[in-house]
């Protein structure tokens, strides 16, 4: 067997394989930023979720947090936070008053650094949260607590 | 004693060195993040968990990004049988990409991250605070600067030289790791669209090209300290690499389970993934046939010994550790939780971290002018090291899939209302946390010990 399997075949194997299975990714990753329209509410992405997302990668919140379940495991789940704290009722009042709560000062426990946000920028966060809830993640995470 | 075929290859030697500095500095802040796990409010004001953990991950790619470059201008002029093109500018972007490392490191610790993008200008072409790429957008394009310069340098010695299978892969997998960076510049608005493709430089990095760098620092080290046949070692390294990017490209389908794409992904990913144990299995029987089918006995013991020990760890950390939970129905539940944690942990060891000291065991001897092999007493020493770190590092991925284990069993499997929140599980991990910490301090001394084996020389004979 091995006399018979040359190491040129090896190679014609490596690369046909690679480019043929990338080329399928490539297909496949068209078509789904094809589908991604409907999954994703685009359409909702307003100025303000546009700052929130912004506001949420300068203050570095995927070194704690996780987002859909990526990100540091430190701190707890936030693209369902909307729904697990108060929704469309009272997640902006609650939100609030946390990040203006911060930090806790409990003793032994996670401290969430004290990030400064004034009510505007805290408004566009929470705006980017409630629209990161609404996309469609194929029904992740298993229950609200994330 | 000179034992360097080529002068050139010297250049690979601040490589090394450096990336061993950084290495310390990964280690230290790991062990600082393991502390906060359990007194959260330790230095918080201080160092804050995520200044850390963006610390000790950057560190850690940035040191391996270092090895995987002094392993390149270590071997390829030796596998191209001629001097590097130009050993002036592998040390102009060594000094380069060593200060641009370290500026952008004292950057995260001395002022808030927030700061760190406003005066590096994030505003106008928004890069930063994604997982991974949180340098600031200068830092990633002196990045590509020196890829650059370091993929001409190495290109020009390969094309006036021989082309051996091991240089082209080599240089296939460098290329793939500078292109698929690019996508680190591409951050757009929509989250959905940002998360899809941030996964063509993480994915496609680690289960991707860097298996490639990962195969062709193996296969040079196995020629060296084995002698078996060229022909046979590359014909398999062939293989290996056909299987893992076979198994690999598509397998990037087991991180769209859960974004905003079509739910094929979640067979395309579970059946691709599941082949991607195979290329590592089939590293490990490769590594051991070919020690045993030695021809020779090299006197480096050592270096043998990580390369045995890079592939059964890879095996470990990315075969077996990812294949755990990388089918869909099981992701559903483990996806975000330490069981992620633990897999990264000993993928990254395993096959990365444990490859660039395979290639540091073989070449530093030789780079330091100490001759084929450090003296029996220093590889003593540095298997110490070995074993201590290696050991370390199995118990540090034991505890946290405990953690993991428990905590899909306490905050994932029950209904809303029943499970319990994620603050108050990871109270409930505590016991957890305090073993991989104790861990994690034996893992460091055996960085110590290694380390220490740099510097044991042969007892003098009285």
């Amino acid at each position: 067997m091995s006399e018979r399997f040359t190491k040129g075949m090896a190679r014609n194997i490596y690369y046909g394989g690679s480019i043929f299975f990338f080329l399928i990714f490539l297909a496949l990753t068209f078509h789904t930023t094809k589908e991604m329209p409907k999954r994703d509410h685009r359409e909702n992405i307003t100025e303000s979720v546009v700052r929130g997302k912004a506001l949420w990668e300068d203050n570095n919140c995927i070194g704690c947090h996780t987002l859909i379940g990526e990100g540091a495991y430190f701190a707890p789940e936030l693209a369902n936070v909307y729904d697990r704290r108060g929704g469309e009722a009272g997640f902006k009042a609650f939100f609030n008053g946390w990040m203006k709560a911060q930090p806790l000062n409990i003793p032994g426990r996670r401290q969430m650094p004290q990030f400064n946000l004034n009510d505007q920028e805290i408004d566009d966060l929470a705006e980017f949260l409630k629209w990161t809830s609404e996309m469609d993640d194929n029904n992740w995470p298993p229950n609200i607590e994330g | 004693m000179n034992t360097l075929k080529y002068q050139s290859q010297a250049v690979a030697k601040p490589y090394f060195v450096f990336a061993m500095i950084l290495f310390v500095g990964q280690i230290l802040f790991g062990l600082l993040m393991g502390l906060q796990y359990v007194v959260g409010d330790i230095v918080g004001g201080l160092i804050p968990f995520n200044v850390a953990r963006m610390v000790h991950t950057n560190l850690l790619i940035v040191w391996l990004l270092f090895g995987f470059m002094g392993a390149a201008y270590y071997l390829v002029p030796e596998e191209a049988e001629t001097e590097l093109h130009s050993p002036k500018l592998a040390i102009a972007l060594f000094w380069i990409f060593a200060a641009a490392g370290v500026a952008t490191i004292l950057g995260y610790l001395l002022v808030p991250y927030a700061t760190l993008a406003h005066i590096t200008g994030n505003d106008l072409w928004p890069t930063m605070g994604r997982e991974f790429l949180e340098q600031p957008t200068i830092t990633k394009i002196g990045i590509v600067v020196v890829a650059l310069g370091f993929l001409y340098n190495l290109g020009m010695t390969i094309l006036k030289g021989r082309k051996t299978a091991i240089n082209m892969v080599m240089m296939t997998g460098l290329i793939g790791l500078a292109v698929f960076f690019l996508f680190a510049f591409y951050n757009p608005t929509n989250l959905a669209l940002d998360k899809y493709f941030w996964w063509f430089v993480v994915h496609l990095w680690v289960e991707g090209v860097w298996e490639l760098i990962m195969g062709a620092i193996l296969a040079f080290v196995l020629i060296k300290v084995t002698g078996v046949d060229r022909e046979v070692i590359e014909k398999w390294l062939y293989v290996i690499i056909a299987m893992a990017l076979i198994s690999g490209i598509l397998g990037t389908g087991h991180h769209f389970y859960w974004l905003m794409t079509p739910a094929y992904w979640q067979w395309v990913g579970s059946i691709f993934s599941a082949i991607e144990p195979l290329p590592f299995f089939a590293m490990v029987l490769y590594a051991f046939n070919m020690v045993n089918r030695r021809r020779r006995e090299h006197p480096n013991k050592a270096a043998t010994l990580w390369a045995l020990g890079t592939s059964v760890m890879a095996f470990l950390g990315a075969g077996v550790w990812g294949f755990l939970h990388t089918l869909a129905p099981v992701n559903y539940y483990t996806h975000g939780t330490q069981i992620t944690a633990a897999h990264g942990h000993m993928a990254f060891y395993g096959a990365y971290a444990m490859i660039v000291m395979t290639i540091m065991s073989y070449a530093m001897p030789k780079l330091r002018g100490v001759g084929e092999a450090n003296c029996n007493r220093a590889q003593v020493v540095e298997m110490w090291g070995f074993w201590l770190m290696t050991v370390g590092m199995v118990f540090i991925t034991l505890f946290l899939t405990g953690a993991g284990v428990l905590q899909v069993w306490l905050q994932r499997l029950p209904e809303s209302g029943e499970a319990l929140s994620f603050m108050a599980t990871q109270d409930k991990l505590a016991i957890f946390y305090w073993l991989r910490e104790i861990a994690g301090v034996v893992f460091l001394l055996g960085l110590i010990a290694y380390l220490t084996s740099f510097f044991v020389k042969e007892k003098k004979a009285a």
